[in-house]
């Protein structure tokens, strides 16, 4: 039985600041090993957390990035033809059989591992991260699920491999397509917010330690108040960070000191045009004053 | 929380006993309340109980909530559903029933193909919906072939809107198939590899392929606002905006006296901001339709980046024009160099004794590739081959 406690703790040694909740989450699908399907906005740490998981485990990261027509070749295996070409041309000098040759070149030294079988084939169970299920296909969808289920891969050239190790598994969705029921139901699911004031301001002063905590507050609580904005793309955590270490490289140590740079700094939060239109003069100084005086209070 | 908290220890030490009982009597609530638990959520249940602890009532609701949520409406109602269940001062009654929408719909997607088109089961659904007392078939085929203008009551219509939505949406899940399998036409392709291999002395050591990859078409859609299409704009607004949704390149367009693009207002996620937009965007139009104005405007700019690439056309318009006959004649011939296929869809054609002998519409016959009826379900989705194929 694993300690939860500890496992937060472990995530925040790796820099991952997290939840009880998410804590137990991963430590369940550790236990039980089901996959974990996280969802949430874009830019609230989704993928953070296999990586926090493989550093806090101290496992390896195998990673698959999802994308619109990701097929078997590049996400389970593919045979490497250059050297099978290579063998029956050298071979081809020296006496062997056609069964030879053929047992050869279609033996495991030829077999091109891609994530999915890597996974499966580590002797000690890696961390496997599935990122953006949802920009695969249906059909890609529908072969992780016979894997995640047993845990096997079949090739037709050699049969087929089990898992030594089962992996942990994460996948992440920002739900731009719906998933599959049958999937949806293979996991243990958690649904990561934005974070909250408090989370967010021990993430900054974590990740940037140089910022002063007067500065931290007053990002914290302006990033906070633009996510309650009317905004098309709304800032993630990775942004704080970047504005944050922008804000820093300029020099600024309070909001309120140079508007001007503060306000064109803000590209690095607004990301499209209409949203960095909506957020005008006028809206970022009110802004601005209302995280500076947040700031001030919290601070007594 | 608290109190609810205080309650569930309380519960679970005295029935300490059973606790695995307690476990799976939530497990059948939470079902009973809409989510979806299986035979494998219920032997993990136990586990998860064993695993978090029975003692803290906090680590058991995070434990149960991720193994027993599957989407982020689960999640949500989770809480609620926890409290309810171990607090006693409450009956435990189900949480509101999650009625036919989601998970229904996914579980019809899966087996669309087990009978009947997406018109008959969206007829279904909108027979089974406003109450019919007539039978399966007979209604289905009543309301698959009913003009749209004959819906008049609110809740019709609103229902109705909901079929289109969905009937583009199967257009879509079709469209996907079609794709995937030739997305899987990855072959090697012989010649160049060949010629490549004379650098290794004939070993094909860098062999190339060709990716054989179908695009979907574009769509270009413009629909007519006018007056005399009071009775269908709504529901062929709703149809582009589920298009917009299932398709990557759509294009949409409102005309009237003038032009608009309402791409993006139609991407919106809430019908209330869609409608904002949209009221934003077509402020302050005076009455009378002129479509070769409009159908002008659309050539000279947007051409570039709307019209390029071979766009598939659709013009939803009844053809009552108020401008002068020449120059949708010539506009429409200048569209008709630019796209791949130009389609008219009237609601008007499928009335009884209707020809399209308006003037406007008698000038546009001459190029269009199709004209076609558009006023009931199973004339939209007979659209779907324009909507998809090359």
């Amino acid at each position: 039985m694993q300690d939860f406690a500890e496992i937060q703790a472990r995530f925040e040694a790796a820099g991952y600041i997290t939840e009880h909740g998410l804590a137990l989450a991963v430590g369940l699908a550790d236990e039980l090993r089901r996959p974990l399907l996280i969802e949430g906005e874009a830019g609230v740490g989704k993928t953070a957390v296999a990586k926090a998981m493989a550093d806090a485990f101290g496992r390896v990261l195998i990673r698959l990035q999802c994308y619109e027509g990701l097929d078997i070749n590049s996400a389970v295996y593919e045979w490497n033809y250059q050297r099978q070409l290579m063998t029956i041309k050298l071979y081809e000098n020296e006496h062997h059989s056609p069964q030879e040759v053929q047992h050869e070149i279609f033996s495991e030294d030829y077999l091109l591992k891609r994530p999915l079988l890597r996974a499966i084939c580590m002797s000690e169970a890696p961390v496997l991260l599935i990122d953006e299920i949802d920009r695969a296909d249906e059909e890609f969808e529908a072969y992780l699920l016979e894997v995640l289920s047993d845990y096997q891969i079949s090739v037709p050239e050699l049969g087929t491999i089990t898992a030594i190790s089962k992996p942990c598994v994460i996948l992440t969705s920002n739900a731009t397509r719906e998933l599959s029921d049958a999937l949806r139901r293979r996991c243990l699911y958690y649904y990561l917010p934005f974070p909250s004031y408090e989370k967010e301001l021990r993430i900054v002063t974590i990740r940037v330690p140089e910022v002063s905590r007067k500065l931290a507050c007053q990002v914290v609580s302006f990033v906070q108040s633009l996510r309650t904005q009317d905004l098309r793309k709304k800032p993630g955590i990775a942004e704080t960070l970047d504005w944050t270490a922008a804000l820093l490289g300029l020099r600024i140590s309070s909001l309120d000191d140079d508007p001007e740079k503060v306000a064109q700094s803000l590209m690095c939060l607004l990301k499209t045009r209409q949203d960095q239109m909506a957020a005008d003069a006028e809206t970022v100084q009110r802004l601005i004053a209302q995280s500076v005086a947040a700031a001030d209070a919290s601070a007594q | 929380m608290s109190a609810a908290s205080a309650v569930v220890e309380h519960d679970l030490r005295t029935n300490s006993g059973d606790i695995a009982a307690r476990i799976f009597a939530f497990a059948r609530f939470v079902r009973a309340s809409g989510l979806p638990i299986g035979i494998s959520e219920n032997v993990d249940a136990a586990r998860v109980a064993e695993i978090c602890g029975v003692t803290d009532s906090e680590r058991l609701r995070w434990g149960l909530r991720s193994l027993f949520c599957k989407t982020r409406d689960d999640w949500e109602r989770f809480d609620e559903l926890f409290d309810r269940f171990w607090s006693t001062d409450q009956p435990r009654t189900k949480v509101a029933v999650i009625e036919g929408r989601g998970r229904g719909i996914r579980g019809a997607g899966t087996d669309r193909d087990a009978g009947g088109t997406a018109v008959n089961e969206a007829a279904d659904g909108l027979a089974a919906g406003s109450g019919t007392a007539q039978s399966g078939a007979s209604a289905r085929e009543g309301i698959a072939h009913q003009d749209f203008r004959h819906f008049t009551q609110a809740e019709e219509l609103r229902a109705l809107a909901a079929l289109v939505e969905r009937l583009a949406m199967r257009m879509r899940r079709r469209a996907m198939n079609r794709l995937k399998i030739s997305k899987s036409g990855r072959r090697l392709d012989f010649r160049t590899t060949i010629r490549r291999s004379l650098a290794y002395g004939g070993v094909p050591l860098k062999p190339a392929f060709r990716l054989h990859k179908r695009r979907q078409p574009k769509l270009v859609l413009l629909l007519d606002v006018s007056g005399s299409m009071n009775l269908y704009s709504m529901l062929f607004l709703r149809f582009a905006r589920a298009v917009t949704r299932a398709f990557d390149r759509v294009e949409v367009f409102l005309f009237h006296t003038s032009l608009v693009r309402v791409t993006e207002a139609l991407a919106e996620r809430s019908i209330d901001r869609m409608k904002q937009s949209m009221e934003v965007i077509s402020a302050g139009w005076a009455g009378g339709t002129r479509i070769g104005a409009s159908i002008a405007e659309l050539n000279e700019r947007y051409a570039a980046r709307v019209l390029s690439g071979q766009p598939i056309v659709i013009v939803v318009s009844d053809g009552l024009d108020t401008g002068p006959p020449a120059q949708l004649t010539q506009e429409l011939r200048e569209l008709r160099r630019r796209a791949r296929r130009l389609v008219w869809l009237n609601p008007l054609l499928g009335r009884e004794g209707y020809a399209p002998s308006a003037k406007g519409m008698s000038a546009a016959l001459p190029y269009l590739d199709a004209f076609l009826p558009a006023h009931n379900l199973a004339s939209l989705e007979a659209l779907e081959p324009y909507l998809v194929s090359l």
